[in-house]
């Protein structure tokens, strides 16, 4: 059986959106997929070896608020000072009482199982990033990189 | 419940560490050893169906006693 391939790109910089990549791919190399993440534009947050992400309730209805804060914070409240601190803080003690891994723990997990992490060059020259800032063992390249090997996957998701 | 080899306790891990961690504990396991897993995670249930089905490693056993699910995989 040849070994199924999956790609995935990884755009968004907030503690929530780092989960799925890191999820489906740790998870996808277990089950023997040949997997590569690339991260452009806010998705580089991810790479960082400290990693410092938040989450943030502005602009999203969907986020379920704990002891249903919904009711006295509406939309335009959760623009005050402290919401995001508040919000992170709560969902990371969330996280960790429901046994979901801590993101560290995910990407090391991807790195021991060989998935591929490549940084968009031009993020990366974008916005003036220190490359020192960045986890060891991935790889700095464009998007004809990334093409290469997701013209050939299976599965290919935009995240 | 049938002999293991080695056994795993995944309890109040959630997606996706059940099956990462018992990937990791296969991979250290000979050919047709069993490893017991014991779960808590109500996912996990599909989720070890499905890992067994994509690797070709043999779920044996799955049941659920007392808030916990346990499973039988024989490595391929």
């Amino acid at each position: 059986m040849e070994e199924k391939k999956l790609a995935i790109i990884a755009t968004k910089g907030s503690l929530d959106w780092a989960y799925p990549p890191f999820i489906l791919a740790s998870t996808a190399a277990a089950l023997g997929y040949e997997t590569e993440i690339f991260f452009t534009f806010y998705g580089l947050q991810l790479l960082k070896k400290d990693l410092d992400l938040k989450v943030t309730p502005l602009g999203n209805p969907g986020m379920p608020m704990p002891m249903g804060m919904e009711k006295w914070f509406p939309t335009l409240l959760t623009a005050l000072p402290g919401m995001e601190g508040m919000m992170t803080s709560m969902m990371k003690k969330k996280m960790a009482s429901k046994g979901v891994a801590s993101l560290e723990e995910l990407r090391e997990l991807c790195q021991e199982a060989e998935v591929r992490l490549i940084a968009c060059q031009m993020t990366v020259d974008l916005f003036d990033m220190d490359t020192s800032a960045f986890i060891d063992g991935i790889e700095f390249a464009g998007a004809a990189r990334f093409f290469e090997f997701a013209g050939e996957s299976d599965i290919c998701l935009y995240i | 419940m049938a002999d293991f080899d080695e056994e795993l306790d995944a309890s109040g891990l959630n997606c996706p560490l059940p099956i990462l961690r018992a990937k990791k504990a296969l991979a250290g396991m000979e050919s047709g050893k069993v490893l017991h897993i014991i779960a808590t995670d109500p996912g996990s249930v599909k989720d070890f169906e499905a890992f067994a089905r994509q690797t070709g490693n043999e779920l044996m056993e799955s049941k659920e006693e007392g808030g916990k699910f346990q499973f039988l995989i024989k490595k391929a």
